[in-house]
């Protein structure tokens, strides 16, 4: 199937030399570690602000290599092929994000934890930052491919495709922070969780259409 | 099968960039599209690939209409634009391998595909380390693996030695011969099969407040 056949070509474009695969989880794990450095050893602190901290980091980690995920296609003539193959653009869009996450997102979610130890979470925590991670950045992508594809066509749009994003990312990042914030103190966290559940299908569906949409009107 | 094409006009950002004459291209002919820079040769070729709106006209193969079944119509199409869509990171047989995997065609077509270009020698060199010529080779063998009955060729032969001209030819006439149609933007002869000439004027220059809001008025 097509869909799937570009979703293998990017991940495997990504592992190349030169694709940037893993380059988002060596951000995070850089940004997070200069936070205990930055913000001194108090243990209190740290604790408190982990959630926070974390999810911040993951969200800028992300918005580093949304601005190449539509255009390195565009700048090639890619675009036009992708769009001439028999996958509807909305599927293939679906993929190039499916892919994103997989390189992007799963990195993050695997580090993060050895990260929270740095930042002194509290034991009861993990669990939540795992599940809020794994609910929560599948977003990141789907919402960011709305703005690479809006900023497919600007030169050096990664800055503009960050203040477009940015606050599309803040529920995602508020209830996830929120829900670790409510674990390491021993409350309930599921709602939180559901509800960043909740963006990330209403970003599932909404997604393919608005890229696939804004890439049409960005090929002209 | 027949590709035929209404006169057709293109309008871009208010301005008119191309006004096409009417046409038609019999199964076997290799149509040439003739015309100064910017007289809207390349503008065409994308319409015609459904890859931009027409403002009037239409294009029918057979009794398709571009405009009525645009999937199914764009589903006989191969395009080779300016770009070659070339991944520097992987070989020129994976970069061939990944488009016949994404058009869904099978990729026992590859290698034949390889062998008409003269890529074979270099079939395991990242693109990446090829030259102009041999990346535009590795573009125009695409053709070859996706396995669709019109050729729309923008300047195909740019950046091309004479033997790999002569390759391309080649290729067109056994495309044309099997009853494919081809349609071409040149400059120069290359050896095509017979097929009618389009010439296309560039199309005649508005006045800037004709059809802007904001200038209207604005000589007066």
């Amino acid at each position: 199937m097509s869909v799937f056949a570009l979703f293998r070509r990017d991940l495997r474009l990504a592992f190349r030399i030169g694709g940037g695969g893993l380059m988002a989880g060596a951000f995070f794990v850089m940004a997070v570690t200069m936070i205990p450095i930055g913000v001194g050893g108090s243990l209190d602190v740290l604790a408190r602000v982990a959630g926070g901290v974390l999810w911040v980091s993951a969200l800028l980690a992300c918005l580093l290599s949304l601005d190449r995920l539509f255009q390195a296609d565009f700048e090639d003539g890619s675009l036009d092929h992708i769009m001439l193959a028999p996958a509807p653009l909305e599927m293939s869009v679906l993929a190039k994000a499916a892919a994103h996450w997989v390189t992007t997102g799963v990195p993050l979610i695997i580090v993060a934890p050895l990260l929270a130890i740095t930042l002194n979470l509290a034991p009861g925590a993990y669990v939540a930052l795992m599940a809020s991670l794994l609910i929560g950045t599948p977003a990141l992508s789907l919402i960011g491919a709305i703005g690479a594809a809006l900023t497919v066509g600007v030169r050096r749009g990664g800055l503009l495709l960050s203040l477009l994003v940015m606050p599309l990312y803040l529920p995602t990042m508020v209830l996830g922070a929120r829900a670790i914030e409510r674990a390491s103190i021993d409350l309930d966290y599921l709602s939180p969780l559901a509800l960043q559940g909740a963006v990330t299908l209403a970003a599932l569906a909404i997604t393919p259409f608005a890229a696939a949409a804004a890439l049409r009107v960005n090929l002209r | 099968m027949i590709l035929q094409a209404d006169p057709i006009e293109v309008e871009r950002g208010g301005r008119l960039a191309l006004s096409a004459p009417g046409f038609a291209v019999a199964a076997g002919q290799a149509g040439v599209l003739r015309g100064p820079n910017g007289a809207g040769k390349s503008t065409l070729l994308r319409a015609l690939a459904g890859l931009l709106p027409m403002t009037t006209g239409d294009a029918r193969l057979d009794d398709l209409s571009l405009k009525g079944d645009r999937e199914e119509f764009t589903s006989h199409i191969a395009y080779a634009g300016h770009l070659d869509a070339v991944k520097p990171a992987l070989s020129v047989r994976e970069n061939l391998a990944s488009w016949a995997a994404l058009y869904e065609t099978p990729a026992v077509g590859v290698e034949p595909a390889l062998a008409a270009f003269d890529l074979t020698v270099i079939a395991g060199t990242p693109a990446g380390y090829c030259s102009a010529g041999q990346k535009r080779r590795l573009g125009l063998s695409r053709l070859l693996v996706m396995n669709r009955s019109v050729w729309l060729l923008d300047e195909p032969t740019v950046s091309l030695d004479a033997a790999s001209v002569a390759l391309f030819a080649e290729a067109v006439s056994i495309h044309c011969a099997a009853g494919g149609i081809a349609l071409a933007a040149t400059h120069i002869e290359i050896g095509l099969p017979e097929g009618p000439r389009i010439e296309i004027a560039p199309p005649s220059e508005r006045t800037a407040d004709e059809g802007d809001p904001f200038l209207t008025g604005a000589w007066s």
